[in-house]
């Protein structure tokens, strides 16, 4: 017998994919003002290793010479960023979802299980009732990523009239860096993020679309969470 | 006798899966193509001032949020001398080809004849010096060392008053070709000042010979170089870089 399980409550589904265009679109423009800057590499001892970013990908996006459109982009949707932002921690504390999303005391270690599970490299799955520890954790993360991108980008915007801010970041030039590697751990989640979306299969993306799952009960009900939940992602 | 209606069978769970699917997923569909409409539209939209006009509004409204929060009290960071950099960097010549060695700073007063000023009379006024992190809209900045007349203490040397109850002052190089507008209370902060020194010498031709704007609360872009006339005004004045794209109000 099939069963519909409510899973993401509408708000969220809106938060998540009004999120998705418009942190692309900060992603992007934000792009079109670092290359008029471009400093940052990775060394190892004198040699440049990766240079933030080869010429090819600048080419192939169309990247150089649009500061001035960047910045105007950046500056008119980081107001739409910050509200949806805003609206979904508000949402999750009000209805009381933060719970199954920020980390428990023993989420810490859990999500080294669930890394060894998703590797295949233990074979029982963790016990986990919404989200696993590591999705906990990931979940919880990103929202403070989001909250320093908008604090080291407040700090560079406005260093002077929010010196304070500036001042707290550790300086201009530290808050452009803060602001720029918080840039590359979004990337670095959006790829763990899709690659887990697409492992866990339709059920759990349709969870995000539509708002529920399927569940196969057995007749007679006895509840399981692991055997009968798919994996979230 | 009339038959009576066919009752509608209950939906299986089947049925109900697919439906809340399609109906969820056509709406996200939906609403995708209706964005990426609006973001086509968007970027090709005719350009205001070098940009789009919907992005030029966003930037209006912006500058309206932070001239409005604006506060003279907020100063930027300060530094020694001994960190103040030895080779100032220079990025941008225009305005800067011809140098006529007649030089005089032209002053148009809100009544009565244009203030022809001379260095030497600039030099009499008391001096301030502004050690300050030079930041570039392109995103570098450098800590530099500035030396000249607080704008402030010109405006009330020269009784310019009438002037600076204006919304703004427009610079120009005497050959017109860089030129750009300031808020009046950014000018009347107390950091921004008609530099004619850097690290303590008279300026070099690539920095502005014999005198610059020096406005820590502005990008460099508003830095103008080679002062050649200041004029007051109710409306903003033309800028050079915000005519090409750029945030007029450029508000650090």
């Amino acid at each position: 017998m099939k069963r519909i399980i409510p899973k993401h409550h509408l708000a969220i589904r809106w938060f998540h994919w009004i999120n998705f265009p418009m942190l692309t679109i900060m992603i992007w423009s934000g792009l079109l003002i670092y290359w008029a800057h471009d400093v940052y590499h990775i060394n190892i001892g004198k040699a440049t290793v990766f240079k933030f970013f080869p010429k090819g990908l600048y080419t192939s996006l169309g990247i150089p010479h649009h500061l001035a459109e960047g910045m105007a982009y950046h500056f008119l949707f980081m107001w739409a960023f910050i509200l949806n932002g805003l609206l979904y921690v508000l949402y999750t504390l009000v209805s009381g979802e933060w719970r199954h999303l920020w980390p428990e005391r023993t989420s810490f270690r859990e999500a080294w299980q669930v890394v060894l599970y998703d590797l295949h490299l233990r074979k029982e799955q963790p016990s986990f009732d919404k989200y696993n520890a590591a999705q906990r954790i990931a979940y919880t993360a990103i929202i403070f990523m989001g909250m320093g991108s908008v604090i080291t980008g407040f700090a560079i915007y406005k260093p002077v009239q929010l010196n304070w801010l500036c001042a707290l970041c550790g300086g201009y030039e530290a808050a452009r860096l803060e602001h720029f590697i918080l840039v590359i751990g979004y990337c670095l989640f959006f790829l763990v993020h899709i690659f887990q979306v697409i492992k866990t299969g339709w059920n759990n993306f349709r969870g995000m679309v539509a708002g529920f799952e399927v569940v196969n009960e057995p007749d007679q009900l006895t509840t399981t969470t692991n055997d009968t939940h798919e994996q979230n992602a | 006798m009339s038959k009576t209606p066919k009752k509608k069978e209950p939906l299986t769970i089947e049925q109900k899966i697919t439906r809340r699917t399609l109906l969820s997923l056509g709406t996200l569909i939906a609403l995708d193509v209706i964005g990426i409409g609006i973001w086509k539209v968007l970027r090709k939209e005719s350009y205001k001032d070098g940009v789009q006009k919907t992005l030029r509004k966003g930037l209006d409204v912006n500058e309206r949020i932070f001239s409005t929060t604006f506060s003279e009290g907020r100063k930027a960071k300060e530094y020694s001398i001994a960190e103040a950099a030895k080779n100032v960097r220079v990025n941008g010549h225009v305005g800067l080809d011809k140098q006529n060695e007649d030089w005089t700073l032209q002053v148009m007063r809100t009544q009565g004849e244009p203030l022809s000023i001379t260095l030497d009379q600039l030099k009499a006024l008391p001096k301030t010096e502004v050690i300050f992190d030079f930041k570039c809209i392109e995103g570098w900045s450098q800590v530099s060392h500035w030396g000249g007349v607080r704008f402030s203490d010109f405006v009330k040397a020269f009784d310019l008053t009438a002037g600076s109850a204006m919304n703004y002052v427009g610079l120009q190089t005497p050959d017109k070709q860089y030129y750009v507008g300031i808020d009046m209370p950014s000018a009347m902060q107390e950091q921004t000042i008609l530099a004619y020194e850097v690290n303590g010498a008279p300026l070099p031709p690539e920095h502005g010979y014999p005198l610059r704007l020096i406005i820590p609360v502005k990008y460099g872009i508003k830095h103008l170089k080679r002062i050649g006339t200041i004029f007051f005004s109710n409306d903003k004045p033309a800028d050079y870089w915000a005519e090409r794209g750029y945030d007029y109000f450029s508000g650090l």
